[in-house]
């Protein structure tokens, strides 16, 4: 294959991963908290419709962004207000969220379909953008991508490495002996939640000002439930997720591409792969038993009420 | 922003309730109910059965009345809705999947005096009739514009799922190809999807990739297209006109027209004309169109279009003429003959030119 | 001093709360639901009747209703034991699909005499059994090598549902179909019989109804349902009572299995008649919120696949009767949910409104 053509499909499969991986991380922040939010496919498909919308009245991909993430925290702040302040279960409201978000966005977005939209605009340093292979790839990304790479260090820094995110996993751990301790809580709960909506919003909004830079209904077409899946194959570590996110979007394209090229494979077994082989991955780095029950929130999904 | 957006639904609705209850008697107006298996925001096949939709609407709105069901899964729950329709009065039922078949011959059962339409499909009964559009002579047409343009002679195909009619499209636009580019090599991604904006793009940048320098999709999106725009090749959309998505890339798109089948088919049942049979319109009927060709084609080429196109309406070829082979190399059909409509209804292989297998 | 609403856990949960929140969560849904009709410009009152009133309003619609709310029970009561232990079976939809496959493959084999008696217990048996296996595998992977059950049994029903595509699209194919992708239709003896004559209504919902009140036996009385609860609630204290956490997760993740494969296996050899790409309707998924809105248990199970599978009628009835969009019918439905979900904490907690004592530094 061509440098070109190399150079191409790894711009393919950045562009699968990144929804997943913005997503993804988003999640992981909250369910280090404790929070299990199963809303991530609605949140994502509000923040595209909104990310959309905001971009076509307004003319500018930044006003689109920040909207995108700023209705991904709305939807995150019902389903908060819901399970952390009014102790309803999560897993049922967070399946609530994504009824909702797949109604409401249709809803919405009427208006915005069959609109085209310039995609987000991708760097050009030049010189550096020109290189083989790897200029378009390191230095042609718009700046979703480049947000993504960034969240996971970041998140990775303030989980690991600073005060606060060490609070905040010990509230995902123990929000009994956290709360004992004197942190807030439902506090840092909500925070944990607003922050993955907004994640998520801007995941959405990959998908429909990057991608595909049009609105259509269920446009995230199940790439939520991925990201979910994500956090889990990733023990709820960003490196790992990163991992996960390009080997299951590299697998997506990938299987598009062999088909292209003629293997005699059925479609649909070839479509199999990137879902077959992240259960293999996970099931080979799940052997460790105790590097997982480390790695699981104790708290996950678990109301917290100070009076128990 | 929302709260206008719900304003101007809430006027626009509020002023279709009250057209709808417009002074006729109800009880004078054919009640006329749409089943879509997609939403009509999908801009291609469900939206294409509503814009005939409103086409009847508008053209009979003294004397009819329709209603839509819209994102009505292909399972248990068609033939509920169905039943709803054909139980609320409504005379003329069409069900625009071919998902609908059983469900709806199971209704059109129970429901003797209701007048089903079913589309794309291939059971008829007293009180149904089927309907489809000849796709695969749009596809001629293409094929050939596609044998102009391709410098590679590589061309990229994104489709949906293995049923006939797209496997009969996929023939007709390579047999066509061929007969302009005979070097000419046709590659199918399968999404297994109708409609996935992502998928499909990511389908047509893997072909991209590959060197296909046109597109030809027979999935729902204009996601192709804006992939062929962004990276400065060629593509044909499907069911609408999609040349907004990819001003230069969009050569043309094959369009679906249900308007005039359903006047006609609607005025037949307010004359009590109307009886079961079986319509597949071709380019000659007006239920398949071409839309208008990008202002940036070569004239020859137009021409050259142009001329397929009139041709194929005076039936002087047809899509299928002898003599081609399948894959394999076995010959389907010997010259001077053409496929019967039997032969193309059940096609389950790809001619030669075509790179992979059919799933089996 | 500012106002402080604050939720007090009650001592014990609320006995009369329990019948009441679900009816305030209703009132309030009715409440918002108007409100929402009349801001889109439809007639309030009118359009809540066409919703909640109509589809129920005949026996078909009964029937109807019966029907839809049937795998929606099954799914759900299977998962509520694995939820309950702890064990998290998100991918019914797969095992449902399995089921399918199943079921309609062993009609599809042996149906060419035109089958007997005996065939429609056999295909309930094969859907069991095809959704226990599919659930094995997730299974097999946590006990054996801890992996998280969640994804396994999300990313397997991807590949059942695409299984299921290729088999229909392919060898499964009805020869006399036109390469429609679906199988033959089922012959008579490989179909539910029905049990009101002019409805869809069919032996597969007495079925599940036996099973709802099997598994209330079950979990109140047996020692089974004991340690379920136990498993769920105290980890550590079943473990000293030698209460096998692998055994729970198999029999848990066997038996949601077996109850949604017997769930597809229902509908395919009920409404449908046939195997087709559509089967999958997301009823493994819904399924988890019926566990859920049930509390876990097979009555509130019950009455929560009720009330769902009316939210589905209700906005198919109100697109064709009000011409209301699609969308607004899923609003609808996610707003239900929130105030069903969001009354029930009335139960377990009180709301105390008092004035916020100043703390001392």
């Amino acid at each position: 294959m061509s440098p070109d053509v190399i150079a191409a499909v790894m711009m393919s499969v950045v562009a699968a991963a990144t929804p997943l991986l913005l997503a993804a991380l988003g999640e992981l922040v909250t369910e280090k908290a404790g929070v299990l939010n199963l809303g991530v496919e609605g949140m994502m498909l509000i923040g595209a419709v909104a990310g959309f919308g905001a971009a076509m009245v307004s003319g500018s991909w930044i006003v689109g962004v920040i909207a995108a993430a700023l209705a991904g925290m709305a939807m995150a702040l019902v389903f908060a207000v819901l399970a952390l302040t009014l102790l309803a279960n999560q897993v049922a409201t967070g399946l609530a969220l994504t009824i909702l978000g797949v109604g409401l966005s249709a809803l919405i977005g009427r208006p915005f379909i069959g609109v085209p939209l310039p995609r987000l605009p991708q760097l050009y340093v030049p010189g550096l953008t020109d290189l083989p292979i790897v200029g378009r790839l390191i230095f042609g990304q718009d700046f979703l991508v480049y947000l993504s790479i960034a969240l996971v260090v970041g998140i990775w820094w303030f989980l690991e490495r600073s005060r606060a995110g060490l609070v905040l996993r010990a509230v995902g751990e123990s929000h009994d002996s956290a709360h004992a301790i004197g942190y807030p809580v439902i506090a840092i709960r909500y925070l944990a939640t607003l922050f993955g909506g907004a994640c998520c919003g801007l995941g959405g909004a990959y998908l429909s000002l990057a991608v595909t830079p049009m609105w259509a209904e269920n446009m995230v077409a199940g790439r939520g439930w991925i990201a979910l899946a994500l956090v889990v194959f990733a023990t709820w570590k960003p490196l790992r997720t990163l991992a996960g996110a390009y080997l299951f979007g590299g697998l997506a394209f990938g299987q598009l591409f062999l088909q292209g090229l003629g293997f005699s494979v059925p479609s649909q077994f070839l479509s199999m792969l990137p879902y077959v082989a992240t259960i293999v991955v996970l099931t080979l780095i799940s052997r460790d038993a105790t590097r997982i029950r480390l790695n699981t929130p104790a708290c996950l999904g678990k109301s917290y009420h100070p009076d128990h | 922003m929302f709260k206008s957006t719900i304003k101007a639904a809430a006027v626009a609705v509020a002023a279709a309730m009250i057209a709808a209850a417009a002074p006729a008697s109800a009880a004078d107006k054919l009640k006329v109910g749409f089943v879509y298996v997609g939403p009509i925001g999908d801009l291609g096949y469900s939206y294409q059965h509503d814009v005939g939709r409103l086409a009847l609407q508008k053209a009979l709105s003294d004397k009819v009345e329709t209603t839509y069901v819209e994102n009505v899964p292909e399972g248990a729950d068609a033939e509920r809705v169905i039943a709803q329709l054909a139980q609320s009065g409504h005379g003329l039922i069409f069900t625009t999947s071919f998902g609908f078949m059983n469900p709806t011959l199971k209704v059109a059962q129970r429901f003797p005096k209701v007048k089903f339409e079913h589309a794309t499909g291939y059971k008829r009964a007293n009180n149904v009739a089927t309907y489809s559009a000849r796709f695969h002579e749009g596809r001629t047409v293409i094929g050939a514009i596609a044998g102009k343009m391709t410098k590679s002679g590589k061309i990229g195909y994104i489709a949906s799922f293995p049923i006939p009619e797209v496997v009969s499209g996929i023939n007709a636009f390579t047999l066509a190809l061929k007969k302009v580019r005979p070097d000419a090599e046709v590659r199918v991604v399968w999404v297994n999807s109708w409609y996935d904006p992502g998928k499909e793009a990511a389908a047509a940048k893997a072909l991209i990739d590959q060197g296909a320098d046109v597109l030809s999709q027979h999935t729902d999106s204009p996601a192709p297209i804006q992939a062929a725009e962004e990276r400065g090749i060629y593509a044909f959309g499907q069911s609408s006109d999609m040349s907004k998505f990819g001003p230069k890339a969009h050569l043309t798109s094959i369009v679906d027209i249900w308007d005039g089948y359903y006047i006609n088919r609607a005025q037949a049942v307010l004359d009590g004309k109307w009886k079961s049979e079986d319509t597949w319109g071709g380019l000659d009927s007006g239920m398949v169109v071409l839309s208008p060709y990008n202002p940036g084609m070569p004239k020859d080429v137009a021409a050259m279009a142009d001329q397929i196109k009139n041709d194929l309406i005076a039936h002087k070829i047809t899509s299928f003429d002898g003599p081609f082979n399948d894959r394999s190399g076995k010959q389907v059909i010997p010259a001077g003959q053409h496929l019967s409509d039997e032969k193309i209804l059940t096609m389950n292989y790809f001619v030669e030119g075509v790179v992979g297998d059919l799933p089996k | 001093m500012p106002l402080d609403l604050r939720l007090e856990a009650r001592p014990q949960a609320s006995t009369a709360w329990r019948y009441l929140a679900p009816l305030l969560a209703i009132a309030v849904t009715l409440c918002a639901g108007a409100a929402l009709f009349a801001i889109l410009g439809y007639p309030p009152a009118h359009s809540l009747k066409v919703f909640f009133i109509d589809p129920i309003s005949s026996v078909e619609g009964l029937a109807e209703l019966a029907l839809k709310a049937t795998p929606l029970m099954l799914c759900a009561v299977g998962l509520s034991i694995g939820f309950r232990a702890n064990v998290w079976n998100i991918g019914a939809e797969g095992q449902f699909v399995i089921g399918a496959l199943a079921g309609g493959g062993l009609c599809l084999a042996l149906q060419g005499d035109g089958g007997g008696w005996w065939l429609m217990p056999a295909m309930a048996l094969a859907g069991m059994a095809g959704g226990m296996a599919w659930a094995a595998i997730p299974a097999f992977l946590r006990t054996r090598f801890n992996a998280n059950e969640i994804l396994v049994s999300l990313m397997l029903t991807y590949v059942a549902v695409l299984l299921l595509q290729y088999l229909v699209h392919g060898p499964w194919k009805d020869p006399a179909g036109f390469n429609f992708p679906q199988s033959e239709m089922f012959v008579e003896s490989g179909l539910l019989p029905i049990l009101i004559e002019g409805t869809r209504l069919n032996l597969g919902t007495l079925i599940a109804l036996a099973i709802l009140g099997l598994a209330w036996a079950v979990l109140t009385r047996g020692l089974f349902g004991f340690q379920v609860r136990v498993i769920g609630q105290a980890p550590l204290a079943a473990a000293y009572a030698g209460f096998d956490q692998k055994r729970m997760i198999w029999a848990s993740l066997l038996l949601s299995g077996a109850l949604a494969g017997l769930a597809g296996t229902f509908e395919v050899a009920g409404p449908v008649g046939q195997l087709t790409p559509a089967i999958p309707q997301n009823y493994g998924f819904t399924a988890i919120i019926v566990a859920f809105l049930g509390r876990l248990h097979p009555l509130g199970i019950l009455l929560g696949s009720l009330v769902i599978a009316l939210s589905y009628l209700g906005g198919e009835s109100a697109q064709i009767m009000l011409r209301l969009p699609v969308a607004v019918a899923g609003v609808f439905q996610g707003m239900l949910l929130f105030f069903l979900l969001a009354c029930d904490v009335l139960i377990r907690y009180r709301v105390r409104i008092g004035h916020s004592v100043r703390r001392a530094a």
